[in-house]
Formats: structure tokens, C-alpha cells, sequence
């Protein structure tokens, strides 16, 4: 219990290192153009057929499970929409991003530490942790929800796909389905948690790698260990923003 | 001149550097030898202010480095190049942005201009004036150590520290980093402190020796009696090798 709050006490003294004034303003945002590029594009095709696949599923169960004639077929359209903005795809693909870019950060800072890279940034007195972290921190705040909207697109267009193919409801039905009812605090709803799960992710996967000791076994257990750690903070916090806001 | 006066260091329970005081001359390579173990590193890393001693204090002609305002420090590090164990060069830049870092991050008052020209002067300095667009990964050891020079002396520094410069690197490649560092100490005139376990470089180098055995420091001379002092450590550490062995035997 006591290792635990020390972790969780060594986890926010990092933030404070982090959230500090950057020592050069110039390097920074050339730093955060490189991150947003590379973490856009790097996890756009993932993104886009883990959405697909999501949407095509979800369609087809949602249709199967709606065979009643007392239900309006139109309920697919609205139920696939529904399910996908507010918990699918803010919350598997954060999920997802954990695999992708999580283990990327702190791999790369991992590496940067065990090489003594992070030492050679320190010994010219910048702020490392500043340096290295807070344009990724940023970077992911930008570029995740980003990634979540166009996720939320390409799970429906992968339901009216599925539609089309299979005809489990008609293409029409689907479409006054996905355009009943709809609420804009649902997609506030989903935003929210997704730039609350993009700083879970960049900052627990950098503290882990930013805080490594010793060679590449070490940093393969960093690795893990992020990853577990990071999609457990998201599940207990989806828990939390979902029962206070909705 | 570097004076170190009475440092200690712990890590948690265990003291991994006991009362050790000594000092680093300017214009001199100083070395610091010891096994694997022995807290050379540890040194180093409080010389640079990666680690902050639990006892003691360290002097940079006269300033305590551990007890300045971060604004103080910055002029100190401003006046330090280091060259790690690994190089620890970016591995995303070349090696031009590489020997170009400190210099963006430290001088600001110069132009593009000057800093290239600076950035080329050094890596010519180290044989390497064909390198600048190369990634680190497309080096060999040996360069990467070269390069790792180029970059810790681009701020012109008063002081640089080695960590182990001839590690992984063959006899002769050593040689030439070894000449390499003398030959920079004497033309910039710096004050140079070099971690190494390498007896080469001990009979060659070493202006200044620092001999740490178990955290404790165990002997003090310089090149010319090193091989003649009657310290047990100091000659289990120098005669360990049989070839060394072999040589004290036959003189």
C-alpha cells in the first residue's frame, strides 16, 4: 500500500516537472508539430479499421437482437449511433491508443534514459521532463479526439456498409435511425472522455519510461506495466465521468 | 580548478561514496580510475550535478555548485561538456543537429551562421567533417564516441567530463580517443576529468590520478608513479590483467 502511494506521490511530482515553463518556446512547438504529425498519422489506419469493425459488428448484433415488429427498425441506426459516440469508440479506442501510442512513448523515452540521452539533456540544465514529455502530452491532447471523431465517423459509415451488404434493415431505416433523437451533450459527453483518457495515456506511459533503471529487460516491464496501468485508470475513470455526467 | 571536499553519497541505506576529497586540475586530464563498481560514476553524476551529495561540497574555482540559485547553475553549465559512457547522442538528429543542441540551447546570442561554423570546426577537430548528415545509428563506435566529443566541446567549455570514453572500443580506436581528449584538454586549455578502468589509458593520459576503491578514496598521484606506488589496491587494480602482470615480472 505504501509502494502505491509513493508511485502515485513520484506520478504527480513528475507532472509538476512537466507542466513547467518550457525552457525553449522555438523547440517546443517544433517538437509538438513532429508529435501531432507522427501520432495522427501513425495511428489513423489502426483507428480506422478497429472503427469499421467495430460498427459492422455492432449493427449486425443490434439488428439480431431487434426482431421484434413491435420495435421500429429504425432503432439500429439510432442504437449503433448511440453506442459508438458515447461509450465504443471514446473508450475502445482509447483503449487501443493505450497498445499504440502508450507503449510508443514510453518505449521512446525509455530508450532515451537507459542510453543516457535524458543525462545529456540535464547536464545542459533543461528541463527533461518538460522537454521531452509536455509536447507529447499536448501532441495527444490535440491529436486524440481528433482521432476519436473520425473513429465515430468510420464506425457508422462501417454500419451503413454492413446495411447495404447484408440488408438486415434497409439503408433508409438506418439513416432516420442515425439521425433520430440526436443530442449534442452526448458528443460533449464523449469528447470529455476522451481528452481525459489522452492524458492518461501520455503521461502514465512517459512517467513509466521516463522513470526506468536499468537496460532493455527493464524497459520491456515498463512497457507492460504502463499499459495495465493506464487501461486500468481509464476503466475506473470512465466509471466517474459517465456517472457525472450522465 | 574542481575541488571535491569531503563528498558523500547514499543510496537509501547503502553509502556508495564515503568522505571522498580531491581535486582536478585546469588544463589537465584527471583521471578517475576504480573496478567496476567502485563509484566512478557516481563522482561523475555529482560533479555534474545529476546527483546531489549528501555530505560535502563541490567546488568550480571556488563555486559551490549544490548550493547555487538555478540561475547560477545555468552559467556553470553553460562552462561543462560531457561525453557518456554510450555517447548518448539523439538518436533522431544527425550529427550536425546533435553538436548543434547545446549551442541552440545555450548561446543564444549566436547567429545560424556562427553556429554552423561552430558545429563544422568541431567536428572537424574530431575527424568527422564528413559526418553531418548522418544519424547516429549509421556510426561506429569509435565515431560515436568522436561525435559525442564534437558535441560536448561545442560551447567551448572550461570543463569536460568522460564517463568511460574508451568502453567497447578496440586497443587502438581507445588510443585515438585518448589522444583525442589529451590533445583538446592542452589546446582549449580545460580542465578535463575522465572515469575510465582502461590501464592504457592510466599510463598514457593520466596527468592527475584519482584512484576510488569500494566508495573510499585509496590513492592520489598522477602517471609517472602509478606504476611505481607501493598502494596494495591501487596495484591489485593495475596489475589484475596478466599481460600487465607479465610486464611488472619482467622489469
Amino acid at each position: 500500500m505504501i509502494k502505491v502511494l509513493e508511485l502515485i506521490g513520484d506520478y504527480f511530482l513528475f507532472l509538476w516537472k512537466v507542466f513547467s515553463r518550457p525552457d525553449k518556446w522555438k523547440e517546443f512547438f517544433k517538437k509538438l508539430l513532429f508529435e501531432i504529425n507522427s501520432m495522427g498519422i501513425g495511428s489513423l489506419l489502426i483507428v480506422s479499421i478497429v472503427a469499421i469493425a467495430m460498427g459492422s459488428v455492432i449493427t449486425i448484433q443490434t439488428a439480431l437482437q431487434i426482431e421484434s415488429s413491435w420495435v421500429p427498425t429504425w432503432t439500429v441506426g439510432f442504437t449503433v449511433r448511440t453506442s459508438v459516440i458515447m461509450e465504443l469508440c471514446p473508450t475502445i479506442i482509447s483503449l487501443l491508443l493505450v497498445g499504440n501510442l502508450g507503449s510508443r512513448i514510453t518505449s521512446e523515452i525509455g530508450s532515451m534514459r537507459v542510453t543516457e540521452q535524458i543525462d545529456a539533456l540535464e547536464v545542459i540544465g533543461l528541463n527533461s521532463a518538460s522537454y521531452l514529455v509536455l509536447p507529447k502530452v499536448i501532441a495527444s491532447l490535440i491529436v486524440n479526439p481528433i482521432l476519436i471523431i473520425i473513429s465515430i465517423f468510420f464506425a457508422i459509415m462501417g454500419g451503413y456498409i454492413t446495411v447495404l451488404l447484408t440488408g438486415v434493415v434497409s439503408g433508409y431505416d438506418f439513416i432516420d435511425g442515425l439521425t433520430s433523437f440526436f443530442r449534442m451533450y452526448d458528443v460533449y459527453y464523449a469528447l470529455t472522455k476522451t481528452v481525459v483518457f489522452a492524458f492518461v495515456i501520455s503521461t502514465i506511459s512517459s512517467f513509466y519510461g521516463y522513470r526506468i533503471e536499468g537496460g532493455a529487460l527493464e524497459l520491456g516491464e515498463a512497457n507492460t506495466r504502463s499499459i495495465v496501468v493506464a487501461s486500468f485508470v481509464i476503466l475506473v475513470l470512465n466509471l466517474v465521468i459517465t456517472q457525472i455526467m450522465l | 580548478m574542481i575541488e571535491v571536499i569531503g563528498v558523500s553519497k547514499y543510496f537509501g541505506e547503502r553509502r556508495v561514496l564515503n568522505q571522498i576529497s580531491t581535486a582536478f586540475d585546469d588544463g589537465k586530464v584527471n583521471l578517475v580510475i576504480g573496478r567496476s563498481g567502485s563509484g566512478k560514476t557516481v563522482l561523475m553524476k555529482l560533479l555534474v550535478d545529476l546527483y546531489t551529495p549528501e555530505e560535502g561540497k563541490i567546488l568550480y574555482d571556488g563555486r559551490s555548485f549544490h548550493h547555487l540559485k538555478a540561475i547560477e547553475k545555468k552559467e556553470i553549465r553553460s562552462e561543462i561538456g560531457m561525453v557518456f559512457q554510450g555517447g548518448a547522442l539523439f538518436d533522431s538528429l544527425t550529427i550536425q543537429e546533435n553538436v548543434m543542441f547545446p549551442l541552440n540551447m545555450l548561446k543564444e546570442n549566436l547567429s545560424e551562421e556562427e553556429k554552423l561554423e561552430r558545429v563544422n570546426f568541431c567536428l572537424k577537430r574530431v575527424d568527422l567533417e564528413n559526418a553531418n548528415f548522418l544519424f547516429p545509428s549509421e556510426l561506429s563506435g569509435g565515431m560515436k564516441k568522436r561525435a559525442a566529443i564534437a558535441r560536448a566541446i561545442a560551447c567551448n567549455p572550461k570543463y569536460l567530463f568522460c564517463d568511460e570514453p574508451n568502453s567497447g572500443l578496440d586497443p587502438k580506436t581507445s588510443l585515438i580517443i585518448d589522444r583525442l581528449i589529451i590533445e583538446i584538454t592542452h589546446e582549449f586549455n580545460i580542465t578535463t576529468v575522465v572515469n575510465t578502468h582502461d590501464i592504457n589509458s592510466v599510463i598514457t593520459i593520466g596527468e592527475t590520478i584519482t584512484f576510488i576503491h569500494e566508495g573510499n578514496l585509496a590513492w592520489y598521484g598522477n602517471k609517472d608513479n602509478v606504476l611505481i606506488s607501493d598502494n596494495e589496491l591501487l596495484n591489485d587494480f593495475i596489475f589484475a590483467q596478466p599481460l600487465t602482470q607479465k610486464i611488472r615480472d619482467l622489469s
